[in-house]
């Protein structure tokens, strides 16, 4: 039984995921948190089973699946326990590594799609930096043309998979006096001369990420590794913020129900005055609410992603989808936090994790008061 | 397919209700407002149009069995400018005609049902009384088994279509200590000369009344805050006799009828929640727009940028989340979770949507010239009828086994 949109073969893939995220990584979760990292070898596993590449064509070791698989991908991930873990693998799959195939040349496309699929190359995406997120226009990272390729200097932060990357997706000023215009995409190998990781960043989620801050003094990088035209980048990382956007949402809302699963299961179990404390009204309602927003934002993913796979190009209904995913999964973590009473405080139970791990999803990739003025201006506001 | 559910042939259907909906009901709908009524030779149109019939077979007189395309009529409707008019069409169609239809013989479809698909009659349904509503087994009107007979008595209350219906489905005990088992459905027939139109304050404003219809049953018009067209009735009934062949069903089957329509009843209402709050909220929109303050439009302060981004978030929500109780319902599934989880996310956000409706429009929102406050009185009905948020609240957690 498959529930639209998706097919029969989408819930196969559904079920080798979660046996693949359920038996090899879930059971390290606790211990990759306490390390505040994971092995690089996850990214290897993930594409020898051909999960890095769900929905790319076979010619480059992709599994010519569409756009739906991606969501699969994005909601088995979160039964990973370490949002972390589900983050870097979403850095790779859906947002550093989709602008190689959309804008990439050929040859781009054999020297970087090709080992990012199979798990070989670990990518990044460099667009924040110290004084500018989502305002793309306001970076400051430049690159400047020489003979053969550009020198590119700036700083870039909040990188995820940042110590780890073999490649960066990179975005940077090719033209100062230009806003939207002057800017490009580079393909960065990060063992380039003058590619520095500066520091990795102490968060109060997301422990498994190796979120970096990254300079470049005088880095070289060939013409051949410009990726797209010269002065479309800020467009083409729209579009890359599109998917980016959609699969956190999948991600966020998917994890945000097995939190309210475990929430729902500690409410049954648990007895106070008498009775589980999930027999109480004011839980049972609340329980209720937490079940109805969960499935309102899901469908709401499902109809934004049901869009992207018909061709479409749903920039609002994306946004929508990003910011009612964050604000329900926040939500929701909180009140089953509150749920689990003192073990909902404790360190050693997983519900804080859930908790830290839920707050980012309101800040990254754009914050909520990014996608409503993305909204408001698509309504006419 | 958008949703998985919406075929070309219905978007041609939202199409024509809509222009029914847009040339023969909006522009009058203050008028009927303002008069507490509309004309009831409407129901006489729409079934001519064929918009009551999409959920019934060709032989009762329908186009269907189509649910999804009822579900569109649904959402049209919606789209009057009169909650209380698209109310009245519903319970005419989702309530009375669908009991006939799932419940009723042969019979009573050929005496009620047909003419009810052609509008020729209104139907309305009887479960809520002064003491009882979402505790379906608490209610006190009786039905007392006489030779071929049955007398009832008893009353019932918030009746939409109550004062004007021509025939009444009644739920009554008929073993008033078997709990569950002992509620029985009964069409209660006013008679021909019985249905006549009483205005906002409960006087007969045109044609004969109860005096020549059934004996013993009498209606009084319940002034409402909102859904004012709505023709909301109390309902009395004082030793009415009626015959056995207006029973629906088997005796004792009431209360399980009851509880197997309101999958459909909660995600009709939830079709009409996210179709008002859409309408309510373009009303918002178009005002702000147009509307200067400090040099330009109010729309343009990112304030209401954000509040209204947030509403037409949450409207797409809400319209995935009945979605996906409607997918259910034609799927051959009894949907009661996600039926009741759409009912009350909707339900919660048109009137939300309305409020913010009234406050974008600041003191013109509060004034009865401008439509803002009419949707927003409508609006608030949303939380309690068809079972409150509360009831749904309950009855999704317990659908988790809280």
């Amino acid at each position: 039984m498959s529930d639209w949109p998706f097919s029969p073969e989408h819930e196969e893939l559904r079920r080798s995921i979660r046996a693949f995220v359920t038996s090899e990584l879930a059971p390290h979760a606790d211990d990759w948190e306490a390390a505040g990292d994971f092995p690089d070898e996850v990214f290897g596993r993930l594409g020898e089973l051909g999960f890095l590449g769900l929905a790319y064509p076979e010619e480059y070791g992709g599994g010519g699946g569409d756009y739906l698989c991606q969501i699969v991908l994005a909601e088995e991930m979160a039964r990973c326990r370490s949002g972390g873990v589900a983050m870097a693998v979403a850095v790779q799959t859906d947002m550093a590594v989709p602008p190689i195939f959309k804008f990439g040349t050929e040859e781009q496309r054999k020297r970087y799609l090709v080992p990012a699929l199979a798990g070989e190359k670990i990518f990044c995406l460099g667009i924040s930096e110290p004084d500018a997120g989502s305002d793309v226009a306001a970076i400051k990272t430049t690159a400047k043309r020489v003979d053969g390729g550009f020198i590119v200097n700036g700083r870039k932060t909040f990188i995820t998979n940042g110590r780890r990357a073999h490649a960066m997706t990179l975005v940077a000023k090719t033209d100062s006096n230009e806003a939207h215009h002057g800017i490009s995409l580079f393909l960065v190998d990060t063992d380039a001369e003058g590619y520095e990781v500066v520091r990795t960043l102490d968060k109060v989620g997301m422990h498994t990420s190796d979120t970096a801050e990254i300079t470049f003094s005088d880095m070289f990088v060939p013409s051949k590794n410009l990726l797209g035209k010269e002065g479309e980048g800020f467009y083409n990382i729209s579009w890359e913020l599109q998917g980016e956007r959609l699969v956190g949402a999948a991600g966020a809302i998917a994890g945000a129900r097995l939190t309210f699963e475990a929430a729902l299961e500690y409410a049954q179990t648990r007895t106070a005055f008498g009775k589980p404390i999930g027999k109480h009204q004011a839980l049972r309602h609340a329980l209720a609410d937490l079940a109805t927003d969960v499935t309102a934002a899901q469908q709401l993913v499902y109809a934004a992603a049901e869009r992207v796979n018909r061709g479409e190009y749903p920039v609002r209904e994306i946004s929508m989808a990003k910011l009612l995913t964050g604000e329900v999964a926040w939500r929701v973590a909180d009140k089953a936090l509150q749920i689990f009473g003192g073990y909902g405080y404790a360190m050693e139970v997983p519900i804080q994790r859930a908790w830290r791990d839920a707050r980012l999803i309101r800040i990254g990739g754009g914050t909520d008061e990014v996608m409503r003025e993305i909204v408001g201006r698509m309504e006419g506001f | 397919m958008d949703y998985g559910l919406f075929s070309p042939e219905h978007d041609e259907l939202r199409r024509s209700v809509r222009d029914f909906v847009t040339k023969e009901l909006q522009p009058h709908a203050t008028e009927w407002e303002r008069a507490g009524e509309f004309p009831k030779e409407l129901f006489a149109r729409a079934g001519e149009l064929g918009f009551f019939g999409m959920k019934f077979p060709a032989e009762l007189g329908g186009s269907g069995p189509d649910f999804i395309a009822d579900a569109v009529v649904t959402e049209e409707f919606t789209l009057c400018g009169s909650g209380g008019l698209a109310a009245s069409f519903g319970a005419h169609k989702d309530l009375a005609s669908l009991y006939l239809y799932n419940f009723g013989s042969p019979e009573q479809q050929q005496r009620w049902l047909v003419p009810a698909i052609a509008g020729e009659l209104v139907g309305a349904l009887g479960v809520t009384e002064p003491d009882a509503g979402s505790d379906v087994a608490a209610i006190t009107t009786s039905a007392v088994r006489d030779g071929d007979d049955w007398i009832i008595n008893g009353s019932k209350m918030f009746i939409t279509n109550g004062s004007w219906a021509d025939f009444v489905i009644v739920a009554a005990k008929s073993r008033p200590d078997a709990g569950h088992e002992g509620i029985t459905l009964f069409v209660v027939d006013r008679g021909a000369a019985s249905a006549g139109p009483q205005d906002k304050n409960g006087a007969a404003s045109a044609g004969p009344q109860d005096k020549n219809g059934l004996p013993g049953f009498e209606s009084r018009r319940i002034p409402t805050l909102g859904w004012r067209t709505g023709q909301t009735g109390e309902l009395s009934f004082a030793d009415v006799r009626v015959g056995d062949d207006c029973r629906l069903g088997e005796e004792g089957s009431g209360f399980y009828a009851i509880m197997r329509n309101f999958a459909w009843e909660r995600i009709v209402m939830a079709l009409a929640q996210v179709a008002g709050a859409q309408r309510t909220y373009e009303l918002g929109r178009d005002y702000a727009q147009d509307r200067q303050a400090f040099g330009r439009p109010v729309a343009k302060f990112q304030v209401w940028r954000h509040r209204f981004a947030d509403l037409a978030t949450r409207i797409e929500a809400g319209r995935a989340l009945t979605y996906l109780a409607l997918r259910r319902f034609t799927g051959d599934d009894n949907p009661i979770r996600e039926a009741a989880m759409a009912k009350l996310y909707t339900s919660e956000l048109a009137f939300q949507v309305a409020d913010e409706c009234v406050q974008i429009h600041g003191g013109y929102g509060y004034v009865t010239e401008f439509p803002a406050e009419r949707a927003w009185r409508d609006a608030r009905l949303g939380p309690i009828g068809g079972g409150t948020s509360e009831i749904m609240r309950d009855l999704i957690g317990k659908t988790y086994g809280l």
